[in-house]
């Protein structure tokens, strides 16, 4: 399937949609073409491009409902799949929890999604990015191992009550791992845009080539409780975490980290410093996202945690009818407010601190305080007096991101990060964190 | 399956709040379909022939060809609702070759011979243009053609033979009775898969085969409001290479004790029972004091250790560095193997590695390199001896021939080095978990996996469980909560005290295990009977925000 415009998608749309004979009917699309290079031991390992369409239709009879899925569009395809779906809600049980589809949506003007440079990234320029990776650590030799992934699409949906929604979108992520020779250092950098020309694969890799022969002989320092800089592919991983378990109907229910005695919720309640503002906006130029969700509700500037306190929770549209309260859904992307400081003069202002490059293998201990563990990796260091004076052997934590955000000393400028867990995007400022809770040495580099 | 779609599909992940309705890559189709095989042996191979000779004539000097059908079917449920009901179908054909000394690939699910051909012609350019970034030229290790034959998953039960009826009445069984047992939610899921997988090479082998697999699993959670506590405990079920039989409970398979357990066959209405009993006790348990324990680690808990602590450390790709930017390497370094005398763990330890453990997830006939899967050592008598190679790495370790631990999640995506079943020998003496409950005096009893983490080369890692009791002078003496364990993989595996023998010994396993970029999942099991680590670090894991 090739990238449709919008019209080009309405009026396949509008052809699904005239096949229904349920009550209510409703048609996703999305297309997606992926490609990607993989490197390691200073030479390309794999490589791969792939194509992915599919066509979700959803039918509805009262609160019975059916949903199919097809990777073909022709039209006897597109009859079927509307068939298969109104097939599957005559035999489904009725959903206590069906919502009526939503009538046609105001959305905002068209988010930045979509680059015309990142659209047209072919096998050349990653062939080209990785040579040029790669010539940064044989030349210092050093050993890199990383990754180089781009993708264009497009995602529309139309119902049977008139909603339209249509998105195009571009990205490129790229990430890298160096290592010593004798493995006894490494360093790593991420990077990810919507737009490619924001990438500069040789300065990633300098800094990742930078940290690995910085972090050589590594000293081991004693577990406790230290003043940590995050930089922003260490702090996104927690963040997103916190983020991920704010849903609505779990603080209602009693088993979230926002629950209350007697059956109350957090919101409202101050949980951090007051320099902690996190919201999500679709319009935002560092970090555009789609307009609307896969469900057709706008997706808006909402304001997540405000000044410390929790400002909004993402519901489901049954639970939000149920409780009376605008359905806000889950965002695409979260933004954390920032201060002026780059990451090297909140380094000079440590007197004594651990900067943290990436963590690693996080998993949630115990829901209801939020409480992480993982560990750090790829170039850990010790400041004293504001400078960085020596790598030291990795650590794990144990830490909730809620009391690491009461424990806030300072915030940098935010920067647009990747996810080395989830993949996802955020713009996020390096910070710094009093009392952070390493809790043993680990030998990995 | 992609563990994204899993996620998705089975509504887990986002504070385990069930998502219903997500659309996800892969056909949806009608459960009648999947019961159809509209693509008949001598058709594929046809196809293959086709993608053989196309690569070839590109310049290819090697090549190989998976054409795949890949089912899945998820029932998933919450208290009294059916949440979803999804059937998925994934068809076509990766086509891997070996150009100019490098690896390309190429995936279609144009099922046509031009379609498939174009594929091939791609694969090949894909490989002569990565030729010139491209260190030493790929080795592949010999592998004689097997000519046409065929492997199946021995079920007993074809799970996409009982109706979804069926399969929503037993969960809506279990939920009801745990709501009725005082249990505030239940989330429960049965997932079935039938991956029928036809493999073509130019070395001669044409593979067919239908491997099938199952996971019913529940999670209960028991909510205190006016205390703001909630516990869970999810189920005891293992996931499984079998067919639907696995859910006709057994006598034989029990094995009873403080909570039931099971090995071939499972009770999801006795388990859910003791999962709510244990949810609800778990608010009444005692927080851990902090410090060491010798810790009694059961099957449905020390499959994950065994998983995260030998069966990654013991990749080779991770060995040599070719999972450096992603899933990390590994502290069992060439120098270690080579020496003969690193000594992973103390003589007890016997760790295999095994593709063909009947019932077992990772259990195949073939690899997805066409190599005839089989069983050899990784630990033995505490020594470590080998790792887990395709063909491209043999060669690194002096071995003849692949050990068949090549796989791919789909014909999509290309395949490569994968972990096998990796399972701790049960022990040679006869000892009961009574017997080794009996002899501990300081300990805790652990069952079910929880939290887990460890580093990118496998030394340091924490885990907790579902289910924790301490052991004061060799009785239980109650239900502990907020522990997880910390240690260093080549002390813990050294401090291994004993090992119940055969009797005690069952299968847990997980479908998610990940690695590679894109990120790929993989199935696999992982055996032991109940075993006792001597002075284990106890952490608690309780804060107050």
């Amino acid at each position: 399937m090739p990238l449709l415009t919008q019209d080009q998608a309405r009026e396949l749309l509008k052809k699904v949609l005239a096949y229904s004979k349920a009550d209510e009917c409703e048609v996703n699309i999305s297309f997606g073409q992926n490609a990607n290079i993989r490197y390691a031991r200073n030479a390309v390992s794999t490589s791969g491009s792939i194509g992915q369409s599919s066509l979700v239709v959803s039918s509805a009879y009262g609160k019975k409902l059916g949903i199919a899925t097809i990777n073909e569009f022709d039209d006897a395809s597109l009859e079927k799949v509307v068939r298969r779906s109104e097939e599957l809600a005559q035999l489904a049980p009725e959903n206590p929890e069906y919502m009526p589809m939503l009538g046609p949506q105001q959305y905002a003007a068209s988010s930045k999604t979509w680059d015309e440079g990142t659209a047209a990234i072919d096998a050349k320029y990653r062939a080209d990015a990785v040579e040029q990776s790669l010539k940064i650590s044989k030349d210092s030799g050093l050993t890199a191992a990383g990754f180089l992934e781009d993708s264009r699409g497009f995602s529309a949906m139309m119902n049977s009550k008139g909603l339209f929604a249509y998105n195009t979108n571009t990205r490129v992520n790229f990430n890298v791992t160096v290592r010593t020779e004798d493995g006894k250092g490494s360093g790593y950098a991420s990077k990810g845009f919507t737009d490619v020309s924001k990438l500069d694969v040789a300065a990633a890799t300098s800094v990742a080539a930078q940290k690995a022969k910085g972090s050589a002989e590594a000293r081991a320092i004693e577990p406790g409780k230290y003043t940590v800089i995050l930089e922003p592919a260490a702090a996104i991983v927690l963040l997103e975490n916190l983020l991920y378990s704010m849903d609505a109907r779990s603080a209602d229910e009693g088993r979230s980290f926002l629950s209350k005695p007697g059956g109350t919720t957090r919101l409202g309640e101050k949980l951090m410093d007051e320099r902690v503002t996190i919201y999500s906006d679709p319009q935002n130029p560092e970090l555009p996202t789609a307009p609307w969700n896969g469900d057709g509700r706008p997706q808006e500037k909402v304001t997540w945690i405000d000044k410390g306190s929790i400002r909004n929770l993402p519901y489901s549209r049954f639970w939000a009818q149920k409780k009376g309260v605008k359905a806000v859904p889950f965002p695409d992307g979260f933004i954390m407010e920032g201060g002026s400081q780059s990451l090297e003069q909140l380094i000079a202002g440590t007197e004594k601190g651990v900067l943290v490059t990436r963590l690693w293998y996080i998993r949630e201990v115990d829901p209801q305080s939020l409480l992480l563990t993982g560990l750090t990796r790829d170039g850990t260091f010790y400041i004293e007096n504001g400078k960085i004076k020596f790598p030291i052997k990795n650590f794990r934590f144990n830490e909730s991101p809620v009391i690491m955000l009461n424990n806030l000393d300072a915030l940098g400028i935010p920067q647009r990060t990747v996810s080395g867990e989830s993949n996802s995007h955020a713009l996020i400022p390096p910070m710094r964190i009093r009392d952070f809770t390493f809790s043993s040495l680990s030998d990995a580099v | 399956m992609k563990r994204r779609d899993f996620v998705q599909m089975a509504g887990w992940g986002l504070g385990g709040v069930f998502l219903p309705n997500i659309p996800i890559y892969g056909k949806e189709i009608p459960e009648a379909a999947l019961l159809d095989n509209p693509f008949d042996v001598a058709l594929k191979k046809q196809l293959a022939d086709v993608a053989l000779n196309a690569a070839r004539s590109k310049g290819a000097t090697y090549t190989d060809v998976r054409i795949g059908r890949y089912l899945n079917q998820f029932v998933s449920t919450r208290e009294k609702k059916v949440q979803g009901i999804v059937n998925t179908e994934s068809y076509g054909v990766g086509i891997r070759v070996i150009a100019k000394g490098c690896w390309g690939f190429a995936a279609t699910n144009q099922m046509t011979k031009d379609g498939v051909a174009e594929c091939a012609g791609r694969a090949v350019a894909v490989a002569l243009a990565n030729a010139s970034i491209q260190g030493d030229p790929v080795q592949l290790a010999p592998q004689k053609g097997y000519g046409e034959v065929s492997w199946k998953t021995p079920v007993e039960i074809n799970a996409f033979t009982v109706p979804v009826k069926e399969k929503v009445d037993l969960l809506m069984q279990v939920n009801d009775t745990a709501l009725q047992l005082g249990a505030s939610f239940i989330n429960s899921l049965i997932f079935a898969v039938n991956e029928q997988k036809y493999f073509a090479s130019s070395d001669g082998s044409y593979i067919d085969q239908d491997i099938h697999r199952i996971y019913p699993t529940f999670n209960v959670t028991r909510v205190d409001r006016a205390t703001n506590k909630f516990e869970t405990r999810s189920a005891f079920s293992a996931p499984m290479g079998m067919g639907y039989e696995y859910l006709r409970p057994r006598p034989e398979d029990k094995i009873p004790g403080i909570v039931t357990l099971y090995k071939q066959r499972y009770d999801i209405l006795e388990d859910v029972k003791s999962a709510v009993a244990n949810a609800t006790a778990k608010h009444q348990a005692k927080s851990v004091e902090p410090g060491k324990y010798d810790v009694v680690l059961d099957p449905t808990h020390l499959w994950l250790t065994i998983h995260e602590s030998v069966g990654h450390p013991t990749e080779l790709d991770r060995v040599l560095g070719y999972e450096a930017n992603y899933a990390g390497t590994s502290f069992l370094t060439l120098d270690k193997w080579k020496s003969g005398k690193f000594n992973f763990g103390n003589p007890l330890v016997n760790i295999v590695a095994d593709k063909m453990q009947p019932g077992s997830l990772g259990a195949v006939g073939y690899d997805d390199e066409g190599v005839k899967c089989g069983k050899w050592d990784l630990i033995k008598d505490g020594i470590l001896v080998n790792y887990q190679v395709i063909r491209d790495q043999a060669h690194i370790l002096g071995l003849p021939a692949s050990q068949g631990c090549c796989y791919s999640q789909g014909w999509d995506d290309v395949q490569f080095q994968r972990m096998p079943n990796v399972s701790l020998l049960p022990g040679k003496q006869s000892l009961s978990v009574d017997q080794m409950i009996a002899g501990v005096e300081k300990g805790i009893y652990i069952l079910g996996n929880g939290s887990y983490s460890i580093d990118q080369q496998r030394y340091n890692f924490q885990f907790g469980g579902q289910t924790f009791y301490e052991i004061s002078n060799g009785k239980i003496t109650g239900m502990l909560k907020d522990v997880a364990y910390q240690s260093n993989t080549q002390e813990f595996w050294n401090s291994c005290h004993s090992i119940c023998d055969e009797r005690d010994y069952r299968l847990g396993g997980s479908f998610n295990d990940g690695k590679g970029q894109p990120a790929q999942s993989s199935a696999v099991s992982h055996g032991s009977a109940t075993t006792r680590f001597n002075n284990v670090n106890v952490i608690n894991t309780a804060r107050k925000i």
